[in-house]
């Protein structure tokens, strides 16, 4: 029972951090850039959601018009703070990227205050008795669970069914050859932001549903974890940034109970990401 | 008074710990995100060792040789991956390195280690000491950096595989980078268990790998001077800012970006650029 519980809650901590990963490794397999700046718009994601969904009373619309707004922020990010910097090393985006962060975060607290803000009546936290079983999950779980299967499938549809997702492909496999054939990799690159920068913040109201509580700070987990991640599945495959968050999640669900007197959860996190790389240092799906 | 030879102390610290990274990421390539663990093992190492009773100038060797036991483990690492995935199993190690010190109660767990013995020297004096290592490792950067071993260092950091194909010892180099650059890291982090006199988790984490980190980068990766100059800056900055205490932050990280965007070559770059231009026109 125990078992299956933790394993639950390591799934949907795996869900988050799916959603948030996958931002991330679209980013780096089109532009081999570490954007820690992400988890900002993973923040403002939260932000928003709370503050529209107080507005408004309806956590549906606020979440629609969060992502879009997000998304269009991310393709703000990339504008601005990546693209003159494409052709220098890449320590220099890291950088910017990590000052992006921390100034994003300064800019919330200024904001939005520091002690944070939370839903005035928090939406969807009745449990479902699952299976009949005695085993409750949150209806936020819930939708967490749904969400991360959602853009999957999405995602899948986009890349495979669709002309823009097809040229999106194509400037990740080989972005030369994809202009010389007349994609517009600029286009491509804008698309990337913005839905990155979408799923990043739906998983950003995700959270602060779970928590009830949104504050400045809440993206500093997320800001290294991703990375984590995604070097964890294989830098650029989709597919290996799905098993990494789940296997992360569940792990360190097991993890906190079983080893917590010996480590905390990021060295759980962490001692594993070691282990796997030194195993198999192009990660668990990525290509050598 | 006391306030200025404080700040003084630990910036003559910080210079020694940037240096430390310098030969590491600016001077053999390897891009760490996790350096602050090894000043971490030595200020650890040297609190232990000191309130057992090891005598002061001592005790910082005994921090140099265990941070550089862990440089060396990391380094092996780096035999196996390489560039942004070096960057993030190094910033793994910092974070194991933070979650096994905040478990352990003999490392004082997450209340730290406090009332660690003084040097026994006088504040200007301790002053005058963290000043002469900081030249001393200053010089010794600038001798490895013309050195032989500098310029094989150079040769890894430009292209791996062209120098392996040179008949260079890659992995040799690469774990000596690693072990000289955390040795010296771990006598930063027991210069400064002496100085603060108390230490725990939190003065370890991934923020001050960043932050040494930018200092590197700022004054530009593999310049001596700028990287001097840099550490000097940076450290002295925030408080400076003091006044403007709730900007201080995004000033900085403003300042961080704006400099990335500009010149990326940090203020070494700068000072290369200014000296080329000028023997250009004579």
């Amino acid at each position: 029972m125990l078992y299956l519980e933790l394993l639950i809650q390591g799934l949907v901590q795996g869900g988050i951090y799916t959603l948030i990963a996958l931002g991330l490794t679209l980013v780096y397999g089109l532009l081999r850039i570490l954007h820690v700046a992400h988890a900002a718009l993973f923040t403002l994601g939260g932000y928003l959601g709370v503050i529209l969904t107080n507005a408004t009373g309806s956590l549906a619309l606020a979440m629609v018009v969060t992502m879009l707004v997000t998304g269009m922020v991310g393709m703000g990010v990339y504008r601005v703070a990546y693209q003159p910097i494409l052709d220098k090393p890449p320590y220099v985006a890291l950088i910017a990227s990590i000052a992006l962060f921390i100034a994003s975060e300064e800019i919330y607290r200024l904001i939005f205050g520091p002690y944070g803000l939370s839903y005035d009546a928090p939406p969807l936290q009745g449990v479902i008795d699952l299976l009949g079983s005695g085993m409750y999950l949150k209806q936020a779980e819930l939708l967490v669970l749904l969400g991360t299967g959602a853009a999957l499938v999405g995602l899948h549809l986009l890349s495979t069914r669709t002309r823009i997702g097809i040229a999106w492909r194509a400037t990740v496999t080989d972005p030369e050859m994809a202009a010389s054939f007349g994609i517009r990799t600029q286009r491509v690159r804008y698309l990337n932001f913005f839905i990155g920068s979408a799923l990043a913040a739906a998983a950003g109201v995700m959270v602060a549903l779970l928590n009830n509580l949104v504050e400045p700070t809440m993206g500093s987990v997320p800001s290294y974890k991703a990375l984590a991640i995604i070097v964890l599945g294989g830098i650029g495959s989709i597919r290996g940034t799905l098993i990494a968050s789940l296997a992360l999640g569940v792990i360190e669900s097991f993890g906190t109970i079983y080893l917590g007197s010996l480590l905390d959860r990021d060295a759980i996190a962490f001692a594993f990401l070691i282990l796997v790389l030194m195993w198999r240092p192009q990660g668990l799906l990525g290509r050598a | 008074m006391g306030y200025e030879i404080t700040l003084a102390t630990s910036m003559c610290i910080s210079v020694v710990f940037a240096l430390s990274l310098n030969l590491i990421t600016g001077f053999c390539g390897q891009i760490s995100l996790g350096h602050a663990a090894f000043f971490g093992v030595g200020a650890y190492t040297a609190a232990l060792s000191s309130k057992a009773g090891l005598a002061f100038p001592l005790d910082l060797l005994a921090a140099a040789a265990a941070a550089a036991v862990f440089g060396f483990v990391v380094g092996l690492s780096s035999l196996r991956v390489r560039h942004d995935f070096l960057a993030i199993t190094t910033m793994g190690f910092g974070f194991l390195f933070l979650g096994v010190v905040r478990q352990q109660d003999w490392l004082g767990g997450e209340m730290g280690i406090s009332a660690i013995p003084g040097s026994g020297l006088s504040k200007l004096g301790y002053l005058g000491f963290a000043a002469a290592v900081a030249v001393a490792v200053a010089l010794f950067s600038a001798y490895l950096k013309r050195s032989w071993l500098g310029f094989s260092f150079a040769a890894i950091a430009d292209d791996e595989d062209t120098a392996r194909v040179v008949a260079l010892d890659v992995a040799r180099y690469k774990l000596l980078a690693f072990v000289l650059g955390t040795a010296i890291a771990g006598i930063a982090g027991g210069l400064y268990a002496h100085h603060v006199r108390f230490i725990s988790p939190d003065s370890f984490g991934f923020v001050e790998s960043i932050a040494v980190l930018s200092m590197v980068i700022v004054g530009g990766i593999g310049s001596v001077p700028g990287v001097v100059f840099a550490a000097l800056v940076l450290t002295a900055l925030p408080l400076w800012f003091q006044v403007i205490e709730d900007y201080k932050l995004l000033l900085y990280s403003a300042l961080l970006f704006i400099m990335m965007q500009l010149c990326e070559d940090g203020i070494g770059g700068l000072m290369r650029r200014l000296t080329q231009g000028r023997r250009r026109t004579t």
